[in-house]
């Protein structure tokens, strides 16, 4: 049963391990126009937002989306970099194919995912899912418990082990946090901006990243 | 059989004095380690982001888990009719009551931000409970056993105690024994749900803790009840020790059969015998050296020996099985928690997965004072409480002798 639940949670990355397609598609994509969302009104479930990422455009060198995720929300390491408690929002991991050895790599963050384990497992329900899809934790309600974190199957949230510095957006040391989608972008009152990592990584030419 | 005598142990001799000052010295360096992780953040800890769940969560889960099984003795007694324990009912509800608080000041004094609970109305606890989250939050549903238990249990003691409301113990007995059994479930849950983890995708789990439970209750049972008569002049008779002997080893077994079994039902999955099974197992690393030694040669052939062979008829004995059960015990929980989370999940199935944060690599962990000295002073607080519970209360039974036990006994 369990192994079906995982294959749900990783749907999204059926096409993308086969070798020949090269698509990961996060849920809840729409292929529709995306309209101005009013100010006054809260997200709803008329626009699913999501992110499609081209394996095969993602150049292995490039760091930038990376980048301007950390920059765009503060996510500054407070010490020296140390990869093992900073939060990572999001980071490019390399995949090579057991069989045919072929190389390739992503970006991976939070993939909002469909039905999201970590909001499953909350036990103060800090994790939470909007209507538009976004998964995003409270970091008041937060308890600092990192369940959710055991149940991600991406490791795509990061505790948060040390006072923060530079932060932009709040944060909290003894909460989780992981990608918003740039909830403050796309809830934008001018309309949706795209979110910082599919900027970077459109402006770099590489265009893996279609909001 | 005559009916026990019940007085509490005096609190006045410096030996009293000297096992409280103890107590209170480790719990005071286990809190003041807390105050120092939430100051510095979890940073100064052995924990990662990828072992968010360190040295206290064993010693927490070990103890939620055994908290189940030391009560135990107060079930065989009465649910299961065997009179001989009956005396040492009261003794094994407050152990089981003063354990799971152990267990849970630990899981709160690691929580990042501990104080946010206070801000978590009360009903959002309850709505995990709801049908609709019913598949959710089984930590959200944790929290109900708990309270419920303690609650439960505290109800079953006052019946117990107070004479007039005797005739209402043997259901409140029944209710505590199926309340305990949905407990150790409910905590084995919190692993069987996170299905994204190899390690813990197994039906087994919840089965095996409740086994698991019998055992290091048991144990803690023991390392409480001999020391308590000895140190203060109460006589324990041969009758009592042998049964609990026999029965610790008869635990002991249940609990190897159990761990052979989801042993056997891993490597058959072929998946894992060459992953995560392989890894614990015989990965030549610290898990497989906790699994080997601590939980297998320590934890189970020894104890097993010590308390079934003929040779050993000694309290001494016992006493060192039970204390063999609880380092088995930790072992375990160390493999299952710590070594369940340094193995790689397998994220893109058919690839090697590689980044800077060690996606697709082992994660390392050595643990850090603090978290040993958090995990210890769990320990120190249910034996805090349960020696200030028999101070204050009767529930130690004047003499557990074998003629005030057992009629029949002939010396
Ligand atoms: S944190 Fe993990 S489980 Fe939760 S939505 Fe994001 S990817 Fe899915
Ligand atoms: S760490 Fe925070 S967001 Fe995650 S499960 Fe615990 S309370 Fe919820």
């Amino acid at each position: 049963m369990s192994q079906n639940k995982v294959d749900q949670y990783r749907r999204q990355f059926l096409a993308q391990a086969s070798a020949v397609a090269g698509l990961s598609i996060a849920p809840g994509v729409i292929l529709n126009t995306v309209h101005a969302k009013p100010a006054d009104q809260a997200a709803s479930d008329k626009n699913r937002w999501g992110l499609l990422i081209d394996a095969n455009k993602c150049a292995s060198n490039c760091n930038k989306c990376v980048t301007a995720c950390h920059v765009e929300n503060g996510v500054v390491p407070a010490g020296k970099i140390n990869y093992k408690t900073d939060a990572q929002w999001i980071r490019k991991v390399k995949l090579t194919d057991r069989q045919t050895g072929h190389v390739q790599t992503i970006p991976m963050m939070c993939q909002h995912c469909a039905n999201p384990p970590c909001v499953d497992v909350c036990p103060t329900n800090a994790s939470m899912k909007r209507e538009d899809g976004v998964v995003l934790v409270d970091k008041h309600a937060c308890i600092g418990c990192r369940y959710c974190m055991m149940a991600c199957p991406y490791n795509a949230r990061s505790y948060i082990h040390e006072e923060t510095t530079e932060q932009k957006y709040p944060r909290g040391k003894g909460t989780v946090e992981s990608c918003t989608l740039c909830v403050h972008r796309i809830d934008d009152p001018n309309g949706p901006i795209d979110p910082a990592c599919v900027e970077a990584c459109n402006a770099e030419g590489h265009k893996a990243n279609p909001f | 059989m005559k009916t026990p005598r019940y007085t509490e142990i005096e609190g006045r001799s410096p030996g009293f004095f000297a096992l409280m000052a103890v107590l209170i010295a480790i719990i005071g360096a286990g809190v003041i380690s807390a105050f120092i992780m939430h100051g510095e953040g979890h940073i100064i800890t052995g924990m990662t982001n990828r072992i968010v769940w360190g040295t206290p969560h064993v010693f927490a889960v070990f103890l939620i888990v055994a908290a189940s099984g030391a009560l135990n003795v107060a079930s065989i007694a009465s649910v299961f009719g065997r009179t001989v324990y009956k005396p040492l009912s009261p003794l094994s509800m407050v152990l089981s009551m003063t354990i799971l608080a152990g267990g849970l000041v630990i899981l709160i004094l690691d929580l990042g931000r501990p104080e946010h609970l206070l801000d978590v109305p009360l009903t959002q606890f309850l709505y995990n409970t709801m049908p609709e989250r019913w598949t959710h939050s089984v930590f959200g549903w944790n929290f109900i056993l708990y309270t419920g238990f303690m609650f439960i249990v505290g109800i079953y003691l006052w019946f117990t105690l107070v004479k007039r409301h005797n005739k209402y113990a043997k259901t409140a007995s029944m209710v505590a024994f199926l309340w305990r059994l949905a407990l150790t479930t409910g905590t084995g849950l919190i692993f069987g749900f996170l299905v994204a983890r190899e390690a813990y995708d197994a039906a087994i789990l919840a089965p095996m803790f409740v086994v698991l439970s019998f055992a290091y209750g048991l144990a803690l049972f023991c390392l409480v009840l001999i020391p308590a008569y000895a140190w203060t002049g109460r006589e324990l008779g041969d009758v009592i020790v042998n049964r609990l002997r026999k029965l610790l080893g008869i635990f002991v077994a249940a609990a190897l059969y159990f761990v052979i079994i989801l042993n056997l039902t891993n490597f058959y999955s072929a998946a894992k015998a060459d992953g995560i099974q392989n890894f614990l197992l015989f990965g030549g690393n610290s898990y497989s050296q906790a699994f080997w030694i601590g939980q297998i040669l320590l934890g189970t052939l020894a104890p097993l020996a010590l308390t079934l062979l003929p040779g050993f008829k000694s309290r001494g004995a016992l006493i060192i099985a039970s204390l063999l059960v609880v380092i088995g015990g930790l072992s375990q929980m160390y493999v299952t928690i710590i070594g369940g989370q340094a193995f790689p999940m397998d994220m893109f199935p058919g690839k090697i997965v590689e980044s800077v944060i060690g996606d697709g690599a082992i994660a390392e962990y050595s643990a850090s004072l603090y978290e040993i000295l958090l995990g210890l002073s769990g320990i120190a607080i249910t034996l805090f409480l349960a020696v200030f519970a028999m101070n204050v209360l009767r529930i130690l039974p004047e003499s557990l002798a074998d003629k005030d036990i057992d009629p029949h006994h002939s010396a």
